[in-house]
């Protein structure tokens, strides 16, 4: 038997999104070193902030500030981050309910860490309106 | 305060290892050996170059290998003017389905050693292979086709 | 409604170094087709689920057809899902009533990229795709997410793996805690293939036609923070809305083993035989596994050894989307 042909293969583009009002919000707040909500009719808020209520499909009511320090609500520790992944060392994914929020955010966590611990952003140097404009988010 | 952050660029990257399947690597392999060989339909007997391995018609395999001449008719064709992202080639050149002698269906390949404004649809024209040291499992190992002499 | 029935099933699962897609397709449709004595040209309805992410090229379905045959031209539809949501498209549509048969096949080949990658790129694409997350930690937010809510503990995820056919090593290191390699999916290629038909069409191809009762599905929110990931209420609705109760055999589509435990939460399976085919614990090739859940239960009622059957296909990050088909004797 043959070795099977083989040859690699490389899809590689750069996707132009826009943002529209709410993630506009959401995203200069990333900038301007904070983090933005949504609040619905009901009065939850919502983090990452979407246009509508994710229960209803309502618009939502407002936009709010939240804390960039909230609580561990789920982790999972990850010893061999792979290449793309936002730290390239040991750290844990954590779902993380800010301050002020009802709904928790996926980041990476680089320190101790236990469900309900508190955490809280460490912010780039350099921030550009992105999602890792928060390096990661550390014990507080 | 600079202006709201209205869009963002998202970059994308996979890489895969692709493989072309069986019978599309026995005709890179007939290739690097500077043969074309298609494959038959047991039921419509249609001869498929490259083959795939199947009959797009029958949905049957397609398994008889058959040593196709390197001479066929031109069966469509256009002038790329307009370069783009990726092109291998060199603006203006002709690219061209052309239908081997003895195949049913055409494969796409350049046409060249003629002025433009002469091909036309049902020219006949013959392989102009690379160097044999060049030879691999790659279309690539034809450097072009250009009109038969005859 | 008309009564529809899976009439026939084939599949094949494995790692595939040298077959492509269509290589791999066509000698399962040839056998679906064999089993019931059926070709093409019989086939009212063709329907199939595949990913161009894992093809890597844009409308790869297109090229998957040269496995099935299209000429003259066939009634066709294609979903960027799981096989599973084509068996759905393929029920709604023979419910129009002018065709009787359908043939609904799924193909992917997992291995031909960087899967984990892949599945980064089914998330938000504003705030979770630029984070790569991949779907095993994913998983593990769920995983531990459960454990802490019910009491469970990693032996009894273990216990799943184990009655899954998977050598556990609770000595291995997590792949992403709490999950360890027998907590998680085979990367693994495949194809399926079910052929559905209607009333006496369905009776005149097979003994003893597998037919559908119920088939429903439903999604939940995208965002995992925005949804309580320590139950499926997608699951439970649509196992309800499918009239899943009594059913002696449940194929779930679980590639995690704390997702076998949530399904079995959601959709209550009393005394229920679960996943005799070792489900996608054994084998998890995507786009393809949902259907073989089906086709796998569906073979139960086809070969006589139970009455009532459940299959089960699942989508999307942590149980996001469930679809549950419950088919029965009659």
């Amino acid at each position: 038997m043959t070795e099977p042909l083989v040859a690699p293969h490389v899809l590689e583009w750069g996707y132009t999104r826009s943002l529209g009002p709410t993630l506009t919000a959401f995203f200069t707040g990333l900038r301007d070193r904070k983090i933005v909500g949504a609040k619905t009719k009901t009065g939850r808020v919502i983090v990452p902030p979407t246009p509508h209520d994710p229960d209803t499909g309502e618009d939502v009511d407002s936009l709010v500030d939240v804390s960039d320090e909230g609580v561990v609500e789920t982790w999972s520790f990850v010893s061999h981050p792979r290449p793309k992944q936002p730290l390239d060392r040991p750290f844990a994914w954590a779902l993380i309910k800010l301050d002020g929020a009802d709904t928790a955010m996926l980041h990476v966590v680089d320190g101790a860490i236990e469900t309900g611990s508190r955490v809280k952003a460490k912010w780039r140097d350099e921030t550009v309106g992105y999602i890792t404009d928060i390096e990661c988010f550390v014990p507080a | 305060m600079s202006e709201d952050v209205t869009g963002i660029v998202v970059p994308i990257h996979l890489d895969y290892t692709y493989t072309p399947g069986v019978a599309a690597s026995r005709f890179l392999r007939h290739i690097a050996e500077g043969n074309y060989v298609g494959q038959r339909c047991p039921k419509c007997k249609k001869v498929y170059v490259p083959p795939r391995g199947s009959c797009p018609t029958c949905g049957v395999p397609t398994d008889e290998e058959v040593e196709l001449k390197q001479t066929g008719t031109i069966t469509a064709f256009c002038i790329v003017n307009i370069p783009f992202a990726g092109q291998a080639v060199e603006c203006p050149y002709v690219s061209a389905t052309i239908q081997l002698d003895g195949a049913d269906i055409g494969f796409y390949h350049l046409i060249q050693e003629i002025p433009y404004d002469q091909i036309h649809i049902g020219m006949r024209v013959e392989a102009v292979w690379k160097p044999r040291e060049e030879w691999g499992t790659t279309t690539e190992s034809i450097a072009h086709f250009k009109p038969t002499d005859a | 409604m008309r009564d529809v029935a899976v009439v026939a099933y084939s599949a094949w699962n494995g790692v595939e170094h040298e077959r492509n897609e269509v290589e791999i397709l066509m000698p399962v449709v040839r056998d679906v087709f064999d089993k019931v004595g059926l070709t093409k040209n019989d086939i009212g309805f063709t329907c199939s689920g595949t990913s161009d992410y894992l093809a890597g090229q844009p409308f790869s379905f297109v090229s998957a057809l040269d496995a099935v045959g299209a000429w003259p031209p066939i009634v066709e539809s294609h979903v960027e899902m799981d096989g599973a949501w084509a068996l759905y498209e393929a029920w709604v549509r023979l419910q129009h009533g002018d065709l009787d048969t359908a043939l609904v096949y799924a193909v992917g080949k997992s291995t031909m990229g960087d899967l984990l990658d892949v599945l980064a790129l089914q998330l938000d694409p504003y705030v979770l795709t630029p984070l790569w997350p991949d779907p095993v930690s994913l998983a593990a937010l769920q995983a531990r997410a459960y454990l802490e809510k019910t009491g469970k503990t990693e032996d009894d995820l273990a216990a799943v793996a184990e009655s899954r056919g998977r050598r556990v090593d609770r000595a291995s290191g997590y792949i992403a805690s709490p999950l360890r390699r027998h907590d998680c999916p085979p990367i693994t290629d495949g194809a399926a293939a079910v052929v559905l038909a209607v009333g006496d069409r369905a009776r005149e191809l097979c003994e003893r036609p597998a037919w559908i009762c119920g088939i429903d599905h439903r999604i939940e929110q995208h965002q995992l923070g925005a949804r309580d990931l320590t139950r499926s209420e997608s699951a439970k609705v649509a196992a309800d809305k499918a009239g899943a109760s009594g059913v002696d055999v449940a194929e779930l589509h679980a590639p995690f083993t704390h997702q076998e435990l949530i399904l079995r939460d959601a959709i209550g399976l009393n005394g229920a035989t679960i996943n005799p085919s070792g489900g996608a614990l054994k084998a998890n090739p995507l786009m393809v596994a949902g259907l073989e859940r089906i086709g796998e239960a569906a073979s139960r009622v086809l070969d006589g050894s139970a009455a009532k059957v459940l299959g089960h296909a699942t989508s999307g990050p942590c149980l996001q989307q469930n679809l549950v088909c419950v088919m029965e004797s009659r």
